[in-house]
């Protein structure tokens, strides 16, 4: 049907050779392929943490780790998953890469801050990693007060500053991308043309920004009350321990949002793809993420129900924490109906919109759980909890990642993965996380505490099935390791638009060239327009 | 109750407990019809609408208002329900009724100290009658723990440096677990233990059983003494602090001209933090107390003080140090110039 | 999406400004967006500063006498001349942009040094000022000190001022550092009257790292000081 494809012969990839022209990169393209080797790195180790929790968890008895052992495994699993990996992955790795092609731009606006945001990224990990050699931590990644300033006789501080270095990792990109978006779109493309990935990430970028300075301080107040003997949040001198929550909760709150919106925004660019279809309800959907990023701001203290707010406070907190459930539903609705007489087809990147789906729906429903007063009362801290946040960031916000991944793939690398093999790599990853965290919440239900490293006999068979569908989950997620890699040399080349999928960064050549475009892009139509042509020119289907 | 040997739900042992389970299966049934409705309609789109030939593309829709608007106001309808369910049950259960059984527990790492008024002292268990309404006034001597009853379905944290309570009204005789459900180091999971919820009988028989230490309000009384505050605090209220009789559950009024309540939470950080709140007409010679008595000792010596106000029930602990305390709901109003 | 069918063309034209950096298509978008990526910074840092000023006014509302006690300890005489110090700083940095932008090289340089210098005046106080803590143990911590009947509470008072002050005079440094380079471009002619974002945009930082002096100064030392 087509000419026989070829590898452009100039591109980002090959523009270049040495540690050098990759260390001190401007382009934006790179940065985001470092980022993700290093967050991958990331995600490897939190693992490995993890999969030390869930084989001692086999077994009712404490038996297999150290108490501390096990306390510490948890904590460096929830550090290293979301501050050095779920943070980061889709807004620095996709976000980096495409956001200046979407918007017909050459990079972004501040190319070397760019670079230095990876530094700083690198800088954050190397602390955690000296703090993880040194014996680890204990605290929960959540680093309650007295406990992480006082009691803690672990590596409290290194841990602690790493996360704060990262964040500024994070405010950095936040930043570039609002300056980017705000001021170097192409001619003609307004505000409402935008694609929703890029929306999504407009929002993000507000949270990243606004919220991150917060923690950081908080942070810092516990660093020095630890290494100088500083009394904020001593109960001895008058201190509130509580005090530290509200700090902490009002990022890490907003932060989980940072989490699931570039996900969402990786999902209106695959089924529209996908269905040949524009999405339904535009700007429904781009409003939806503005507002789960300003109510994403004031629903902190659900976090608090029983840590002893007064009532008044859990009933305006209960209330609004419903808000911004709706956004969420009301994207979700939308992308339903973008199914609706659609042109329907399944290669991987759709399937990981489905397991989205499937999972986002469990997950953020089961938010609703959490905001009902009554509920979280009995429910809150134990694994019915853990068991929600890792259907949204698991279940949501790395299946939006890993879509994302498969779909722009052949973009970034020029190059096609295994159709077969990453079709069984969604299945395992959707059935392996419901075997292992369906049955969280009913242990929750039943009153399993969290972060517990021993348990009453009557939870054993629960937590076997969830053992045993991390395993089936972990080899789902090792697959793709070989795939993507066995591609670079292997896979069929795929030309710059594999998908038959609308945006401007399927105009490039896959790879791209350094610097994008060689002429400006002028933007005259709606975004998401398919047209029979070139659907049919869509080499793969 | 559970299903294939699996347990999905704790025992319903509580009053508390039924109205827990039917909101939460609302939830669940709400939730499951959302979840498979929108997840039947994307599998059944994708079939219907699959891709049939190489050029084909999807309707041109962009949207529909009508449908927008229906699909944000139901699910927030919906959402209201929850929340207003939730918040009424919520506000029961943090509202202890007027006549309650009171227990103190004190959270360390790691166990929990439970301190009954008659005197008994219990460790990681705790016995209670069936039928009464229990109020457990808790506190931490080190970190935040939290005090988690599966099976009444409630839990409240264990905060250093103020009381915080729970309330609940065990409906089955029978034992159950109990779980702290706050990290709170190494041993987490092993600050674990029962509660024996017992024919009021059996229970009145355990109290008999005894302590060779007196009452709470008596060992407090001897702490009193021990530490001789009655030096500064006469009853006649003219010695350097004011008298201690008869405050508890009423206001009180500051030197700042802010009113508060005097409730267990009012009195223990007078204690420990005495320049906290200066009772007005008095001067802040009182001396803090913090690191010189233990979390079980002050329980004892706030009891002291409440026999000292007869008929009262302090109300809620407040929250020190923060301003306000909640609006007291004392039991009956004592007689009026009634001194002891 | 119609796009990509590129009819303009932002290269191979004659000459662009050398400062033009090659992602941007004119000075004017790329002073536009240095000045808004600024703004975007100086609001994370409010956002930074805030947390400690909510946990500041939290509480010194619940412990207004011991704070009031703690605050007379601080000595308003230098502090106070250090607010006029960093006024003043302010006013050489404006003068200082306001140099570049008419093409005055000399006079750029003069006032970045004067406000450089004023900044480290402002540090060499706060150096006598913090001292001075230490050898009163006003330091919280294991060697705290205090006869006051608050002295538990002073302690989170102090806490929270030498980390709120410490902060600041950290971003004082950093401030000084990022002038000395600017101030070292600017002599050695780097800038004129259609290229001098850079010093806007530091003067925009120090103006910040003021402002939040002033915002300081009064919450913490004069508490309750009318008496």
């Amino acid at each position: 049907m087509l000419d026989t494809l070829k590898l452009p012969e100039r591109h980002y990839l090959n523009n270049g050779h040495g540690f050098k022209s990759w260390l001190l990169t401007k382009d934006h393209k790179r940065i985001a392929i470092m980022y993700l080797i290093s967050i991958s790195v990331m995600f490897l180790l939190g693992g490995l943490f993890a999969a030390g929790v869930r084989v001692e968890l086999l077994t009712p008895q404490g038996d297999l780790f150290l108490a501390d052992t096990y306390n510490k495994f948890f904590t460096m699993h929830g550090v290293v998953m979301v501050f050095f990996f779920l943070i980061p992955s889709t807004p620095a790795v996709l976000g980096n890469f495409l956001i200046p092609p979407m918007i017909g731009a050459k990079d972004l606006a501040f190319p070397r801050i760019n670079l230095l945001s990876l530094y700083i990224f690198w800088l954050g990990a190397a602390f955690f990693f000296y703090a993880l050699f040194a014996g680890g931590v204990d605290t929960g990644w959540t680093f309650y007060t007295p406990f992480s300033s006082f009691s803690s006789n672990t590596n409290v501080i290194p841990t602690a500053l790493g996360a704060f270095i990262s964040g500024f990792s994070s405010i950095l990109t936040g930043l570039n991308f609002l300056v980017t978006i705000h001021r170097m779109r192409a001619p003609g493309l307004t505000w409402f043309r935008l694609p929703l990935f890029v929306w999504a990430h407009y929002a993000t970028s507000l949270i990243q920004v606004l919220g991150t300075p917060v923690v950081a301080i908080t942070i810092i107040m516990v660093a020095v009350e630890r290494m100088f003997g500083f009394g904020i949040f001593d109960p001895t001198r008058g201190g509130d321990p509580v005090l530290f929550q509200h700090l902490f909760w009002f990022y890490s709150h907003p932060a989980v949002y940072i989490m699931i919106l570039p996900a969402m925004g990786v999902i209106s660019e695959v089924i529209s793809t996908f269905s040949r279809k524009t999405i339904f309800g535009y700007s429904f959907v781009a409003f939806s993420s503005l507002a789960i990023a300003v109510f994403g701001f004031i629903v902190w203290a659900h976090h608090l129900f029983v840590a002893g707010i007064s009532t008044y406070s859990a009933m305006v907190f209960s209330f609004l924490s419903f808000s911004v459930a709706i956004p969420s539903a009301v994207k979700v609705f939308n992308w339903t109906a973008t199914l609706y007489k659609g042109a329907i087809s399944f290669e991987t990147p759709m399937l990981y919109v489905y397991g989205f789906f499937g999972l986002f729906l469990i997950g953020g429903l089961t938010g609703l759980f959490l905001a009902t007063l009554g509920v979280d009362i009995h429910v809150h801290d134990t694994y019915f909890v853990v068991a929600h946040f890792h259907y949204i960031m698991v279940g949501g916000a790395i299946m939006g990642y890993l879509g994302g991944l498969h779909f722009w793939w052949p973009k970034m690398t020029g190059r096609m993965y295994s159709e077969f093999l990453s079709r069984i790599s969604a299945i395992l990853v959707f059935v392996g996380f419901n075997l292992t965290f369906f049955p969280q919440f009913i242990l929750g239900y039943m009153g399993m505490p969290r972060r517990y490293h021993a348990y009453p006999d009557e939870f054993q068979v629960l937590n076997v099935m969830s053992s045993a569908g991390a395993g089936v989950l972990g080899i789902g997620y090792l697959l793709p390791v070989i795939y993507f890699l066995w591609s670079l040399k292997k896979g069929e080349v795929a030309g710059p638009n594999p998908w038959g999928a609308s945006g401007m960064e399927w105009q490039m050549p896959s790879p791209p060239p350094t610097e994008n475009f060689t002429e400006q892009p002028i933007v005259h139509g709606e975004p998401y327009e398919y047209t029979p042509h070139v659907a049919r020119e869509a080499n793969l289907v | 109750m559970g299903s294939f040997g699996i347990p999905l739900f704790p025992e319903q042992a509580s009053t508390f407990a039924k109205d827990v389970d039917a909101l939460y299966l609302f939830i669940v049934a709400t939730s499951a019809f959302f979840a498979l409705g929108v997840s039947i309609a994307a599998v059944v789109f994708g079939v219907i609408y699959r891709r049939r030939h190489a050029g084909e593309i999807g309707a041109r829709i962009e949207g529909n208002l009508p449908l927008e608007l229906l699909w944000s106001v139901i699910p927030t309808m919906i959402a209201m329900v929850m929340f207003g369910w939730g918040a009424s049950s919520y506000y029961k259960m943090r509202t202890p009724p007027a006549e309650t059984l009171n227990v103190y527990a004190v959270g360390k790492q790691w166990m929990w100290k439970f301190q009954h008024t008659e005197g008994q002292r219990e460790i990681n268990e705790l016995h209670v009658p069936v039928g009464r309404a229990v109020k457990v006034t808790i506190t931490s001597e080190d970190v935040i723990h939290s005090l988690f009853f599966p099976s009444f379905r409630t839990k409240m944290d264990a905060i250093p440096g103020r009381y915080t309570q729970l309330w609940f009204e065990a409906s089955k005789v029978g034992t159950y677990h109990i779980f702290c459900t706050e990290y709170c180091g190494t041993n987490h999971s092993g600050m674990i233990g029962n509660v024996v919820v017992m024919e009021p009988a059996a229970y009145q028989a355990w109290l008999s059983g005894g302590t060779t230490e007196g009452t709470l309000a008596q060992r407090g009384e001897r702490l009193f003494g021990e530490l001789a505050c009655g030096t500064c605090h006469l009853d006649t209220g003219k010695g350097r602090g004011p008298s201690l009789s008869n405050i508890v559950g009423k206001p009180v009024e500051l030197a700042d001209g802010t009113t508060v309540t005097a409730d267990e939470g009012y009195l223990r950080e007078s204690i420990i933090n005495s320049q906290a709140k200066i009772v007005k007409g008095y001067q802040p010679l009182m001396p803090a107390f913090q690191g010189l008595v233990s979390e079980d000792n002050l329980v004892a010596l706030v009891e002291y003080v409440k026999s000292l106000s007869p008929t009262a029930t302090a109300t809620p602990a407040g929250t020190a140090p923060a301003a306000a305390a909640p609006p007291a709901t004392p039991a009956n109003a004592p007689a009026v110039g009634e001194k002891k | 999406m119609s796009n990509a069918v590129a009819h303009a063309d932002a290269h191979g034209h004659a000459v662009h400004h050398p400062k033009l950096q090659h992602h941007f298509d004119t000075m004017q978008q790329q002073k536009e967006a240095s000045t808004l990526g600024m703004w975007l910074f100086l609001l994370t840092e409010v956002l930074f500063f805030g947390g400690l000023f909510l946990a500041y006014m939290l509480y010194r509302m619940w412990y207004f006498d011991a704070f009031a006690e703690a605050s007379r300890d601080l000595d308003i005489q230098l502090g106070g001349f250090n607010t006029v110090v960093l006024i003043l700083s302010s006013l050489t940095m404006a003068l200082g942009v306001r140099a570049a932008q008419t093409n005055e090289r000399k006079n750029t340089v003069f006032w970045l040094i004067l406000t450089i210098f004023l900044g480290c005046v402002f540090l060499g106080v706060k150096y006598v000022e913090y001292s001075h803590k230490f050898e009163v143990g006003h330091v919280p911590g294991p060697n705290f000190h205090s006869d006051s009947v608050w002295a538990a509470q002073q302690q989170i008072f102090f806490s929270l001022y030498f980390t709120m002050t410490g902060l600041h005079a950290l971003h004082m440094i950093i401030g000084v550092v990022l002038m000395s380079v600017i101030t070292w471009m600017a002599y050695k002619g780097k800038f004129d009257s259609s290229y001098y974002t850079p010093v806007e945009m530091a003067g925009l930082y120090w103006h910040f790292v003021d402002l939040v002096w002033i915002y300081l100064f009064p919450l913490l030392y004069l508490v309750e000081r009318h008496n």
